[in-house]
């Protein structure tokens, strides 16, 4: 299942936040959309997955997600989103007990998941006990739960600290390699972007609009922490990036 | 010898300590009781004049007599079942309307002025008319205090709902959840550390309002105990039952401690 995206643009009242974008999401690739802060990356994301509608253009899918799959677009969120009053097996099965399966079938899934993610002694520990990276594990092996179609997620290493980071990046990695998924991924870090996309959406800043499309042919697992080759692909995003991230960054907020 | 060696070498002081709050055992306990001593004291003593206030042993003493005659019982019990039955029936309603205002704007645009109106209405003055409308006995009893508790409960309850975790809803919206899975492994669960801390005050209101619901035509119970004591000057049975209500007031907090701690346990 590929998406569309067709002359998407977004208003918040007054603000001007998304212009004329169009973009195609292929089947099995990682799509990484950057920009400076405030540019309405987050927001384009969650117009992909339905959590708001457009203004103006609209969101397409083209074919029809695999049957076995439970909720096509899914998404992974910078805060983890976990219910804090239930555990980490709580809270994968919150994703699937509004779909018609058996208790058994239910509970392969939760220990499937699990065990893709390393988490599998924990499933009885509740959110406080865990780490921000552990929770961000729990919150992947959720989102695995469903067999999306795509994954949304939203700057989902940003709360991390950065050898934290690293560690989940490789899973990714890890993941991806094992079983390749589509992904929409919204950074502002251009180390994740160059790791993981096999696209990278540059946005100008607000109102956000296409600037460049980057496609990176090395596959991911030869993309190693420190490796030169990336770095300078880094240093061309920087580059693309660093002008509007200063004027951004200068302009006064009116919310 | 190096520059920094001739340097006097002092100790930086340690500037941050304070306004941490700490558990501590047994204070409380202590409080109680001192005051009870001293007037224990005051009154054998006779710088507490016997009129001004009964003698906690006298008050003791009473208390046994009570408790010995059976009397004791059959003054709580009746006051207990008013309670329970008058403060779940207040309490559940004001839990329901006050997620329901949480949930629908509709009802929170059409409720939340008439809460704020019924709100400051001192509920013992509308006791004669809970009366005519249920009668003397029990029902208008279970009325007031079921009233008296409501208002709180609402107020807490939609307040509850209003701070739950919004990314947590848009969460459960991502992942396909229907509306009353939302409600109920979301935004209840999510709303009950607000709802429990708003029924610790409700069920406080609770027992005043049951005292004042007794004062008027009860044969039997803790209000009707203290106000035929009260008319007869009798201090020692009056503080007799003003020590069962503040015993009650302690249980249903510690009860609602207990539940926190059984049914928040996930809290950070």
């Amino acid at each position: 299942m590929d998406l569309r995206l067709d002359n998407i643009s977004h208003h918040y009242g007054e603000t001007e936040v998304l212009r004329d974008i169009s973009l195609e999401i292929p089947s099995g690739q990682i799509v990484c959309l950057v920009g400076p802060s405030g540019c309405g990356k987050s927001t384009l994301l969650r117009l992909i997955g339905g959590l708001e509608e457009p203004g103006g253009g609209q969101v397409l899918q083209l074919g029809d997600a695999p049957e076995d799959c439970l909720n096509p677009l899914t998404y992974i969120f910078q805060d983890f989103a976990l219910l804090p009053w239930r555990t980490v097996r709580g809270n994968i099965a919150l994703a699937l007990e509004d779909h018609r399966m058996g208790a058994a079938a239910r509970d392969d899934i939760i220990a499937d998941v699990l065990a893709r993610t390393k988490l599998s002694e924990f499933a009885d520990a509740l959110p406080k006990q865990l780490s921000g990276g552990m929770k961000q594990r729990v919150a992947i092996a959720r989102a695995l739960a469903v067999r999306p179609a795509v994954m949304l997620m939203d700057e989902p290493l940003s709360a991390l600290d950065s050898q934290t980071r690293e560690l989940l990046m490789d899973d990714l990695v890890g993941l991806w390699t094992r079983q390749p998924f589509t992904a929409v991924y919204v950074t502002h870090n251009l180390a994740e972007a160059v790791r993981l996309g096999h696209k990278i959406v540059v946005l100008s800043r607000r109102p956000g609009q296409i600037r460049e499309v980057v496609t990176l042919d090395t596959p991911l697992t030869d993309r190693a922490y420190g490796d030169a080759a990336l770095e300078e692909q880094q240093q061309y995003l920087w580059g693309l990036m660093r002008e509007e991230a200063a004027a951004a960054d200068a302009e006064l907020i009116h919310v | 010898m190096s520059e920094s060696e001739m340097k006097q070498a002092k100790k930086v002081t340690f500037r941050g300590g304070g306004f941490i709050t700490q558990r501590k055992r047994g204070v409380g306990v202590v409080v109680f009781v001192l005051l009870i001593l001293l007037a224990e004291w005051g009154t054998r003593s006779g710088v507490i004049s016997a009129l001004t206030l009964p003698r906690p042993s006298d008050v003791a003493a009473t208390f046994g007599e009570l408790y010995a005659s059976g009397l004791l019982f059959k003054h709580l019990i009746p006051s207990l079942t008013r309670l329970v039955i008058g403060a779940s029936m207040g309490a559940v309603i004001g839990i329901s309307v006050g997620v329901l205002i949480g949930l629908f704007s509709l009802a929170r645009a059409g409720l939340v002025p008439l809460v704020a109106a019924i709100f400051p209405i001192p509920k013992i003055a509308l006791l004669p008319l809970f009366v005519i409308w249920f009668g003397i006995d029990e029902a208008s009893k279970y009325a007031l205090i079921a009233f008296g508790t409501f208002t709180p409960t609402v107020v807490a309850a939609y307040a509850a709902v209003d701070n739950v975790d919004r990314s947590l809803i848009r969460m459960g919206q991502s992942f396909g959840l229907g509306w009353w899975s939302i409600v109920s492994k979301i935004v209840l669960p999510g709303a009950m550390p607000g709802i429990l801390s708003g029924l610790r005050v409700s069920l406080t209101i609770a027992i005043i309002l049951l005292v004042a619901a007794e004062m008027l035509g009860a044969e039997y119970g803790i209000g009707a105990y203290i106000l035929e004591a009260g008319s007869l000057y009798d201090l020692e049975r009056l503080f007799a039952g003003v020590v069962i209500l503040s015993l009650l007031g302690v249980a249903v907090s510690s009860a609602i401690a207990a539940l926190e701690r059984r049914v928040l346990r996930w809290r950070v």
